[in-house]
């Protein structure tokens, strides 16, 4: 099943050209610097926006099709929205907060049907119109994770107090709440709408770093919890690498590139690899842990990784970030060294970096890539052409583990 | 609380024979009648007053200026002249008031209804900008969230934006009612001067002037007059305050 998006709008002085194709359920996120059109994109799937040009559709249910003339208002596209700012309705409680699009639900799969329209053509169409997109064969095919909940099962009350832990603000008026608070319940409510797609705009961007702290483990916990598909706009780095699937690069009012997190993360020519901070992410689950070491293995499609120890339970999905300027490169395996982990791998691309004296070396191992940034020097010394056979070695300690929030096996329980 | 002592206090008064002495039976009927006028005035005005209001703050359509042209004339007309209007329109020979009178029977030229309609024109300006400053306080955004979450317009409009603005709609109601009180120009033109129908406090005041001896008459009702427009203000004021506070717009004080 299918997100596609895609849209051609102009306002005076900007004009937007955003098109992208993902596969759900699955967390989309959509990056980019403020103004490059996120939010316009957004509105156009809320409905919030009519774009000049526009087609939104998800899992075959057409929401808008300018050439049809199809626009469905946004009370009637069952998308749930959390915006930047919260926005609860100040005269109710956090309890009528969170029944109101509830209620409102649950009112119209009593009266209405559900329209369902083939979608062959939206595939067809925004392939052509994405950037690579048949780099990313599987796009368009169903994702093969069935494990959680099914999409129509429906969320309830209990269900989304549990999840974002918000039970003992039930009676409070918003004006009492934290923003972080403020935000869970946004989360909540829109949750209860029953929503096809949940769409978040930037929800952590007006928090403090503590804050977010606070809500990031609740987004991860609920993208593996709910199998519900997640468009998620942030320009914030450290939200994709937790919570991103698919990732779409928006740059002055076009996507630039669209696909699964890991490519799009390590491809030198894609701004993302351009960055001080550049890296790569892996999807990862902890495959064993050994206490007596006081480490944690890794493992993700190809690359095994020693961390110290995770507190996440055998087998939890996690993501791990691994700085490209962290990573060293060797062509032999060097001996007596503190370095843990020692990957073998496959250079498949050298990007010059001519600003920062520097070169980025795309390391392939299995389908996973690591970044290394070093030298050109050292790719001279060490003869290196895509193609090479090259080591990566990654301190242990240079890894960045992202867990989602405690789940009922977490050993210590840190979370309420 | 003590707000509402205050009114339990004077009600009290009021219903004393003491009280009942102040005034003649006639004076009485005046007030009486006043206070049923503005009451009339304000339950016909007010619906559509939110209706012009909702409209100037969020819809753009054409003749969207004329529209707030026309709701703001009767503040800089003459109010002689909005009773003069009146008349043409809603008198027994007027456009609407003749076939008003053909088919229902309805006349409203020289009654209480029609003191009341002429209070409501007049006072209209005054209830939409009161409620058009709340409506126009209310985050779209709110409204926007609630259409996202399947709410549709007159859903929103009475879940949201109606609730939100209540602090406001209740100030212009009140302020309606006081400024009804004291409609003098539009009424005498349109409805006259008719002792027990259309004959309101301003007006009694005024033929109180004008008869010999009338002054004590007309110190009286003037004093009722300006007692009830002082509790206009208060009220609304309080009123104003607590709503905001119920709709979650600013914290109690002291909590």
């Amino acid at each position: 099943m299918t997100l596609c998006v895609a849209f051609r709008h102009a306002f005076p002085g900007l004009s937007f050209d955003i098109s992208f194709a993902a596969p759900t359920p699955g967390t989309t996120v959509l990056f980019g610097p403020s103004g490059a059109g996120k939010s316009t994109a957004v509105a156009v799937v809320a409905g919030l926006l009519r774009p000049s040009y526009g087609r939104v559709a998800i899992d075959g249910a057409v929401l808008a099709d300018s050439e049809r003339g199809l626009f469905e208002p946004p009370e009637r596209r069952r998308i749930g929205l959390v915006f930047q700012d919260a926005r609860l309705f100040p005269h109710l409680s956090v309890l009528r907060n969170l029944r109101y699009g509830e209620r409102r639900a649950n009112r119209r799969s009593s009266s209405s049907l559900p329209r369902a329209a083939p979608l062959r053509h939206c595939e067809e169409r925004s392939d052509e119109a994405i950037h690579g997109a048949a780099r990313w064969p599987w796009i368009a095919s169903p994702s093969a994770r069935n494990d959680a909940r099914s999409p129509s099962a429906t969320i309830t009350l209990p269900d989304v107090v549990e999840l974002l832990g918000i039970g003992h603000l039930l009676d409070r008026r918003p004006h009492t709440l934290s923003g972080g608070e403020r935000q869970r319940v946004a989360l909540g409510r829109a949750l209860l709408a029953q929503p096809r797609l949940l769409v978040m705009d930037e929800p952590l961007a007006s928090l403090d770093a503590a804050r977010k702290d606070e809500i990031l483990p609740y987004l991860m916990r609920l993208k593996t919890t709910l199998k519900l598909p997640i468009l998620y706009v942030t320009h914030a780095l450290e939200e994709v690498a937790r919570l991103a699937d698919t990732l779409v690069l928006i740059e002055a009012g076009r996507s630039i590139a669209c696909g699964p997190l890991e490519e799009v993360a390590t491809r030198g020519d894609l701004p993302l690899a351009a960055r001080d901070d550049a890296g790569a992410i892996l999807t990862a689950r902890a495959a064993a842990h050994d206490p007596a070491r006081r480490l944690t293995l890794l493992r993700s499609d190809g690359i095994a990784l020693w961390v110290p120890l995770v507190d996440a339970p055998v087998g939890a999905e996690l993501r791990a970030r691994v700085p490209a300027r962290e990573v060293i490169l060797a062509t032999d395996a060097p001996e007596a060294i503190s370095v843990h982990n020692v990957i073998e791998g496959e250079v498949r691309a050298i990007t010059d970096e001519p600003a920062r004296h520097a070169s980025l070396v795309e390391v392939r191992s299995g389908r996973s890539v690591l970044l290394a940034r070093v030298t050109p020097d050292a790719v001279a010394r060490l003869q290196l052409v895509p193609g090479s056979r090259v080591l990566a070695l990654v301190k242990s300690m240079a890894v960045e583990v992202f867990a989602p929030a405690g789940s009922p096996l977490d050993r210590t329980g840190r979370r309420e | 609380m003590t707000t509402l002592r205050w009114i339990e206090c004077i009600s009290r008064f009021l219903s004393t024979e003491e009280a009942a002495a102040i005034l003649s039976p006639d004076e009485w009927q005046a007030v009486r009648l006043t206070l049923r006028v503005a009451g009339w005035s304000v339950a016909g005005g007010l619906p559509l007053a939110i209706l012009a209001a909702y409209a100037l703050a969020r819809w753009r359509f054409p003749g969207r200026g004329a529209l707030d042209a026309l709701v703001h004339l009767p503040l800089v007309l003459p109010p002689v002249v909005v009773g003069w209007l009146l008349l043409l329109v809603f008198g027994v020979r007027g456009v609407i008031g003749s076939w008003l009178l053909d088919w229902f029977g309805i006349r409203l030229a020289f009654t209480t209804a029609g003191a009341s309609l002429a209070c409501a024109v007049m006072t209209f300006p005054l209830m939409v900008r009161a409620v058009r400053l709340a409506i126009e306080a209310v985050d779209p955004g709110l409204e926007q969230a609630a259409r996202t979450l399947g709410a549709g317009p007159l859903d929103r409009f009475l879940t949201i934006t109606l609730p939100l603005a209540a602090p406001g709609v209740l100030v212009g109601a009140i302020i309606g009612y006081s400024a009804s009180l004291g409609e003098f120009g539009a009424v005498i033109t349109f409805a006259a001067n008719i002792p027990g129908q259309t004959q309101t406090l301003p007006l009694a005041i005024y033929t109180a002037l004008q008869s010999p001896g009338g002054e004590a008459a007309a110190a009286r009702l003037s004093l009722i007059s300006v007692v009830l427009a002082l509790a206009g203000l208060l009220a609304s004021e309080w009123v104003g305050r607590r709503l905001q506070v119920l709709v979650g717009r600013r914290p109690a004080i002291g909590r």
